[in-house]
């Protein structure tokens, strides 16, 4: 259990006033958010109730923070304060228009539960979820998926529209609920990934794909970096379409490279032979993903590694050199074509290993590592979160354009935003 | 000719070299409209620079002293978003043509803004790649110009648009700052900047240099031609095809009327007397094709389709598009002037709204040509007038705004592929709430704070559009005075 601070004084009557009608309370230890217990919670019933929410807050100058699924409270910085926490587990619906392959889905709803009910009309939304538990709204503003994005593209490629309440309250649209649309600023890419920090989003609307018939997965063993680069390379050579090239590379027993191919039943034979030939020597055909597909362990730091995607089995090597050099263990996994690794580290990594592992990777041209969780230590011990940030004076001037008071997740995000 | 201007001239002349910088009014005539032809404004002066310091210079230049700038790329967009501001510099990007890096290990390019969409195609294609965003001006269109309307073509449909496949930028800000966002990595760091200023239409700064994703050729494709006997029965089967699971990489609909233009103007097999051809192109995995293809002959034939041809053969294949990719140029030989319209309908209401398209052209006496991207709901109509009628372009122009209510109506889009720009500026409150719009301009300001970065394009502003954006009510008095024109 970490450490609870709280960044406030006893609750302003007011405030609970303003808040009545969508269930304020005050905050507990349960609510903790990085280490910071918020002094209020609330739960809007809707949309309306959400931005009326949000309008109080603003009136108040209140510092908001979103809960959805509660699975990546931890992420991000802690944030500076949380005068109120608004949970969104009451933002749900489900409109799914199955003919146009397009859903919009409350924030609150979870992604579990959307899974099933696209999947029962035969269709799905191609990211796989990193964490279990979560909701829409937290898959978005966390905006990481695991290695189907190859095919299909990253989480950000299939949001086609968000509503979002602003700072102030003020309840917007961006994008829209059809597939090709270029009118206006796309908005809902700043969302995505953003982390709470602009606004908070209270609907998504998604581009789907119809599920594949068929699913198969070729396993084989990676021997060294320069195996992975040739099976990686002799991939790329083939025409085989893989809907993922996934690594796995633990620190104890043996890195593995699953190719995932979806599509026609006729097809699968040539395609797995196509991949079979690219990967060489021994391989493992099955027809389900493998336990735990696309997660990340639940505890622990988590590193995301971005580089050009030819080097991605160089910086999953050094990831695991650098660390096992300090006597720790990582878990490197990821796209490999992509060039989108995560790096997990195991609850009670040094902060010293971490720092090195991070640094080590950001001295790299072309490559960033970002810690998107952190251990509370890994926190205290002062560990850059970020490296180095291009753009970041755009992208104060972007939060400072939607949230001028800095009331939204503060801190929370890159360089303090 | 403004003070500001003509104190600017000389400096830009240090900046760019003497024939970098255009002023003679003969010289910037060429550049007074870009593929919205409509609409002509004489730029105050023009600027080629050729590398990313000179464009910051001007930019830095122009925001020291308040000059709005206008970018332009290979000037072939259809919303007159490189419409040129005439007391302010137009900066075409022209001459940065160099094609930096074709990396095939990380499956990207890195060129400058001004090289055409197809050259990345041409330089990956031997590697067996290809740079998947396609629109139907390919050949000459630049990528600079691609990034600034996010561009799509025929095949987004299955592959997305250009921000689906670049990964990094360099931009250089309103006030002059060169800023590299994303890189051949995927993913950077932060707010996703760079898929923000994808699609900006050059209102938060000029892009110098941008790394592209190459997507690996297929295994194979195959063109499919399908007739229907009406135009309810073609968009009964593309939306048939959209729900039955099969994805292919393009469907286009051309009804009858364009179907009759291009017959007279290339030969391309369709059958004359038909109301509705459907063109539906699938790539990927060879035994894929085959069995999403039976499917779709099938779902054709089933909505009524009395004749299907599929070419697999790239000769053959190439003769199915020739129609389409004419469909513009031909509708332009059968009538004196056409408005381009490019809507967004959900897939599920095409034939809804396809036969009140139809309605609204008999009604009108205003005849309307749909050439389409069916399966992404990407309605293109042509409507056509005769411009030597002085009524003929407000009675088109009444029909086209008409056709694009009822995209908004039907929950859709103003625009899915061409742009806001100039021309649906004052069009945006249709689609978007006076908060909406706010949120828009707030984001706008942080990267431009003086306004002077393609001013009067995408939002609409009082000065544009009245006080009232989007209503409009009675003649305009700017209009009525004779000091100002509204289209």
């Amino acid at each position: 259990m970490r450490p609870v601070r709280s960044t406030t004084g006893p609750v302003d009557p007011s405030v609970l006033d303003d808040l009545a009608g969508s269930g304020p309370r005050p905050g507990t230890p349960g609510d903790v958010v990085g280490g910071v217990v918020p002094t209020v919670v609330a739960r809007p019933r809707g949309e309306a109730d959400a931005a009326r929410v949000m309008a109080a807050a603003a009136r108040h100058g209140l510092s908001v923070v979103s809960r959805g699924g509660g699975t990546a409270l931890d992420w991000g910085a802690p944030p500076r304060s949380v005068d109120l926490l608004v949970e969104t587990a009451a933002l749900t619906g489900i409109e799914h228009t199955a003919d146009d392959l397009v859903v919009t889905v409350g924030a609150g709803t979870p992604v579990a539960e959307l899974t099933d009910v696209l999947g029962a009309a035969g269709q799905r939304l191609s990211a796989d979820p990193v964490r279990v538990g979560g909701t829409v709204g937290g898959m978005v503003a966390t905006g990481v998926c695991g290695p189907r994005r190859l095919l299909f593209g990253a989480l950000r490629d299939l949001v086609i529209g968000m509503t979002v309440v602003r700072a102030d309250g003020v309840l917007t649209r961006t994008g829209g609920r059809v597939v090709k649309n270029v009118a206006g600023y796309d908005l809902a890419k700043l969302h995505t990934g953003g982390q709470g920090t602009l606004g908070m989003i209270t609907s998504v609307t998604f581009r789907l794909h119809p599920t594949p018939p068929a699913l198969r997965v070729v396993t084989a063993a990676v021997s060294s970096r320069a195996h992975g680069e040739r099976m990686a390379a002799a991939l790329r050579a083939r025409a085989v379409a893989p809907s993922a090239v996934a690594l796995d590379w633990p620190s104890e027993g043996g890195a593995h490279l699953h190719v995932v191919l979806e599509g026609m039943a006729e097809g699968m034979t040539a395609r797995v032979d196509g991949v079979r030939a690219a990967l060489g020597g021994d391989t493992v055909v099955s027809e389900r993903l493998p336990e735990g597909w696309g997660l990340v362990p639940a505890r622990g730091t988590l590193g995301f590694v971005a580089c050009p995607p030819a080097e991605s089995l160089a910086a999953a090597e050094r990831i695991g050199e650098l660390v096992r050099a300090a006597d720790a263990d990582v878990l490197v996994r990821g796209s490999v074509p992509s060039g989108a690794l995560h790096a997990v580290f195991p609850p009670g990594t040094g902060a010293d290993v971490i720092a090195t592992a991070a640094e080590g990777v950001r001295s790299r041209p072309g490559w960033s590592l970002t810690l998107m969780r952190a251990e509370q230590h890994v926190h205290e011990a002062g560990v850059d979160l970020w490296g180095e940030v291009p753009g970041l004076p755009l992208m104060r001037s972007v939060k400072d354009a939607l949230d001028p008071r800095h009331r939204l997740a503060p801190g929370r995000f890159v360089g303090g935003i | 000719m403004s003070e500001a201007l003509t104190t600017l001239i000389p400096r830009l002349r240090d900046i760019c070299g003497p024939d970098g910088v255009l002023t003679e009014a003969r010289e910037r005539r060429a550049y007074d409209h870009d593929g919205l032809t409509h609409r002509r404004s004489l730029p105050g002066v023009v600027v080629l620079p050729t590398t990313t310091a000179q464009v910051a210079a001007v930019l830095r230049l122009c925001s020291g002293t308040g000059v709005p700038f206008v970018p332009r790329g290979a000037g072939t967009g259809l919303s007159g978003g490189a419409l040129p501001h005439h007391e302010g510099v137009l900066l075409t990007t022209a001459r940065m043509r160099r094609v930096v890096e074709v990396d095939i290990p990380n499956e990207c390019a890195v060129v400058e803004p001004g090289v055409p969409n197809l050259d990345i195609t041409t330089l990956a294609a031997p590697h067996g790649y290809y740079y998947a965003p396609d629109p139907s001006s390919q050949a000459v269109c630049s990528v600079g110009g691609n990034v600034a309307e996010n561009s799509g073509g025929a095949h987004c449909l299955k592959y997305g648009f250009t921000a689906t496949h670049v990964r990094g930028l360099e931009l250089v800000t309103p006030e002059g700052e060169v800023v590299r966002l994303g890189g051949k990595a995927p993913d950077g760091t932060g707010y996703d900047l760079v898929r923000a200023v994808i699609g900006s239409e050059g209102t938060l700064g000029v892009v110098t240099e941008v790394t592209v994703g190459l997507t690996r050729l297929p295994e194979r494709t195959v063109t499919l031609l399908a007739a229907f006997d009406s135009l309810d029965a073609g968009g009964a089967a593309v939306s048939a095809i959209v729900s039955s699971g099969v994805l292919p990489s393009a469907v286009e609909m051309m009804d009858a009327l364009s179907i009759e233009a291009v017959k007279a103007f290339v030969d391309c097999d369709y059958p004359a007397d038909a109301a509705a051809v459907l063109i539906v192109e699938l790539d990927g995995p060879a035994a894929d094709v085959d069995a999403h293809l039976t499917e779709v002959v099938g779902l054709c034939t089933a909505h009524g389709a009395r004749r299907t041809h599929t070419a697999s053969d790239d000769d053959e294949r190439a003769r199915i598009w020739a129609g389409r990719k004419a469909a513009f140029d031909a509708v332009g030989r059968m009538s004196p002037a056409y408005i381009v319209q490019d809507g967004v309908v959900p897939r599920t209401a095409l034939p809804e709204v396809l036969r009140r398209i139809a309605a609204l052209s008999e009604e009108s006496g205003i005849r309307v040509a749909n050439v389409f991207h069916a399966g992404d709901g990407n309605l293109h109509p042509l409507v056509m007038f005769d411009d030597s009628d002085p009524d003929g372009y407000r009675r088109a122009e009444e029909v086209s705004g008409a056709i694009l209510d009822l995209c908004v109506e039907y929950g859709g889009s103003i625009t899915g592929e061409h742009g806001v720009g100039a021309d649906k500026a004052c069009s945006m409150p249709r689609m978007y709430s006076p908060d909406d719009l706010d949120t828009f301009e707030r984001f706008r300001r942080a990267f431009d704070p003086s306004g002077i970065a393609n001013p009067d394009k995408l939002l609409p502003t009082p000065r544009l559009c009245g006080e009232r954006p989007g209503v409009r009510k009675g003649v305009h008095p700017l209009v009525e005075s004779g000091r100002a024109t509204q289209f």
